[in-house]
């Protein structure tokens, strides 16, 4: 099955840069994965035939609705779920339980309390017979990539929010993996504090040989972080779009407001909030009775 | 169109501030409070005790003599009830005989605080009833040797065995059903046959102290075990994490601070078998030590030695508890 593309009007700047990445060899690739749960007598297909493939330091971002199993479909990659059918291949090998190749960053907070911020770093490193200098001497370097370095022997709880998750990202990175997993990492961040992680992680990414597989609920994140975004439907989870994004790198809080950004977000508008349920499905809001005897117009 | 009005939302609860509440459910308190509230909770039952003790129209139901008068089955420090004392005394006057004399007094197995607090002293420095008996001191590392071994070998067992059905469901099916079953059985009932195996020394008192912990022990490490965090499991996985290491590297370490405070508890239920345990096949230790003094009424001895128990109690957990502050310093439930 072939997604439907979405054609944006793309800058010859865009268009190059894109074509350059299609052109680069693929990472990841889903083909026909498909998940079914199993509660009692009755069966809920959470995916359904879902295919796409990933280039080499592309960040794609996956989108959709409540229900669409962008969660499933992420831990699916990262080996934690086994698929009911299909197959995901990396680096043209099928991928069998987790690995050290997919890093992921959880939407929870997953620094191990118990270790020091270096050694939640290094812990990726040592689970891979990684001597303890050597691997300390990597997280050394990260923990100074991410200017972090003079937390190195606090433990987690001393950390803000935003901090664990930097940490968390580059525990994910130092093992080396071929594919970073991203499963909504900044939703339990306030809204400042994730803005700046979203600059943060472009900056990491720009820096790193990594391809980036990003799920996020936050239109505006996904339109600020992605080269192309993934729209899935709900109900079953499938797909419904692909989106390349029409806006030039490196990107800047400022690109907000472009005319590009807008028909981005205009088209995600139109894919995710006004369709999905077939006609007499619509979900009914009862009617709120009138309950302030203050006559002042709300509307 | 919306056409509902919001009252006023409720200002954010701070903890220490809902006014207008008597009954503040969990408010924290301050540390001279919390200090002030602890050292009460020694101080009231032992005013309360020394009430009853000290001011002579509170309970006091006997009477000592301490002049048997004309009585002839009365003797100095004996000490016979309020109402056959009056009736000795309503008996001397009629047939005009000397009356007996003696104070209001608790029964012999209620001492008096500042005897026992004596008695602290005195019975370490009393010589042991019998040729080969023991003395307090003997006594009582007799039993703290019988407890250390005890919780020990459950423990040898018990952590380990709890820790591998928490964190792997076919274990767990296993060795719970039975574990279950077994704690139920009241471990004194094992008393006799402890003896029959093990013949009447250490051996049958450990095997008690043992059966009593190690169930139980299985079943709350077990629990506690599977309530440690998955999401870090997962987080391991991702990074490359195998097999038994996911057990000793992220299972283990994340429940630590929970199962040492396990052990604790544990422990404190390891003392309270230790009596039972001692006093099956030939008594010893600190329960000898109880059994021989009440023989003799020295209950002032009794109560000393009891206290004894709950000091070295508290005094291991209190010492295990900042042991523990020192060991996990990331974790914030124990500050």
């Amino acid at each position: 099955m072939s997604v439907p593309l979405s054609h944006l009007d793309q800058s010859p700047a865009v268009r190059e840069r894109l074509d350059r990445m299609k052109a680069r060899e693929v990472i990841l690739e889903v083909e026909g994965l498909s998940k079914t749960f199993q509660t009692g007598r009755s069966a809920i297909t959470a995916l359904e035939d879902i295919s796409f493939r990933t280039h080499r330091r592309e960040f794609l971002c996956i989108v959709g609705p409540s229900g669409c199993g962008k969660s499933t479909l992420v831990r699916i990659l990262a080996g934690l779920e086994t698929a009911s059918g299909g197959r995901v291949l990396l680096d043209g090998r099928p991928v069998n339980g987790p690995g050290r190749e997919r890093g992921m960053v959880f939407q929870g907070y997953t620094l191990f309390p118990w270790l020091t911020v270096r050694r939640n770093v290094m812990f990726g490193l040592r689970m891979n017979d990684i001597g303890h200098a050597e691997a300390a001497k990597q997280a050394n370097e990260w923990l100074g990539l991410i200017g972090l370095d003079k937390f190195a022997d606090a433990y987690p709880h001393q950390l803000s929010g935003g901090m664990k998750q930097r940490v968390a990202i580059i525990r994910a990175l130092v093992n080396r993996p071929r594919i970073l997993l991203m499963d909504e990492p900044f939703s339990a961040l306030d809204a400042q504090t994730r803005a700046l992680m979203q600059s943060y992680l472009l900056e990491i990414w720009k820096k790193v040989d990594i391809t980036v597989v990003f799920i996020t609920h936050d239109l505006d994140e996904a339109i600020f972080l992605a080269d192309r975004i993934l729209v899935l439907a709900p109900h079953p989870g499938r797909l419904q779009e692909l989106i390349e994004v029409p806006i030039i790198r490196p990107r800047l809080p400022g690109h907000c407001h472009s005319a590009e950004f807008a028909a981005t977000k205009a088209r995600l508008d139109a894919l995710i909030h006004h369709t999905g349920r077939p006609a007499g499905e619509e979900e009914v809001y009862p009617t709120v009775p009138l309950l302030t005897d203050v006559r002042d117009e709300v509307e | 169109m919306l056409q509902i009005s919001v009252a006023a939302s409720h200002p954010a609860a701070d903890g220490d501030a809902v006014p207008g509440q008597w009954f503040r459910v969990r408010a924290p308190l301050s540390r001279r409070l919390r200090v002030i509230l602890a050292v009460l909770s020694f101080v009231l039952p032992i005013t309360l005790w020394s009430a009853v003790s000290y001011v002579p129209f509170l309970w006091h139901p006997d009477v000592l003599i301490s002049d048997p008068g004309d009585v002839d089955f009365f003797m100095p420090g004996m000490r016979v009830t309020k109402a056959s004392f009056a009736e000795e005394i309503a008996d001397a006057k009629a047939s005009n005989t000397a009356p007996p004399v003696g104070v209001p007094c608790n029964p012999v197995y209620l001492p008096a605080p500042g005897d026992v607090l004596v008695a602290f002293y005195t019975s370490f420095t009393t010589p042991p009833a019998d040729q080969d008996g023991l003395w307090l001191h003997q006594s009582l590392w007799q039993s703290i040797q019988t407890i250390f071994w005890g919780f020990v070998i459950s423990s040898l067992i018990g952590v380990p065995l709890g820790i591998l059905c928490g964190a792997h469901n076919g274990a767990a099916r296993l060795v719970e059903p039975f574990a279950e079953f077994f704690r139920y059985l009241p471990a004194p009932a094992f008393g006799t046959l402890a003896v029959a195996v093990l013949g009447i020394y250490a051996g049958p008192k450990i095997a008690i102290i043992v059966i009593g912990t190690l169930f139980q022990q299985i079943l709350i490490i077990a629990n506690t075990t599977r309530k440690a965090d998955f999401s870090l499991v997962e987080a391991a996985l991702t990074l490359g994490t195998k097999n038994l290491r996911l057990l000793s590297s992220v299972v283990i370490p994340s429940v630590l601070p929970d199962l040492y405070r396990d052990q604790r508890i544990l422990l404190g239920w390891a003392w309270t078998y230790l009596i039972v345990a001692e006093l099956i096949g030939a008594t010893t230790g600190i329960s000898l030590f109880i059994t021989q003094q009440s023989r003799y009424q020295h209950y002032a001895n009794v109560y000393a030695a009891i206290a004894m128990i709950g000091i070295l109690g508290l005094g291991t957990d209190l010492v295990l508890a900042a042991l523990g502050r020192k060991l996990f310093p990331w974790d914030r439930a124990a500050a």
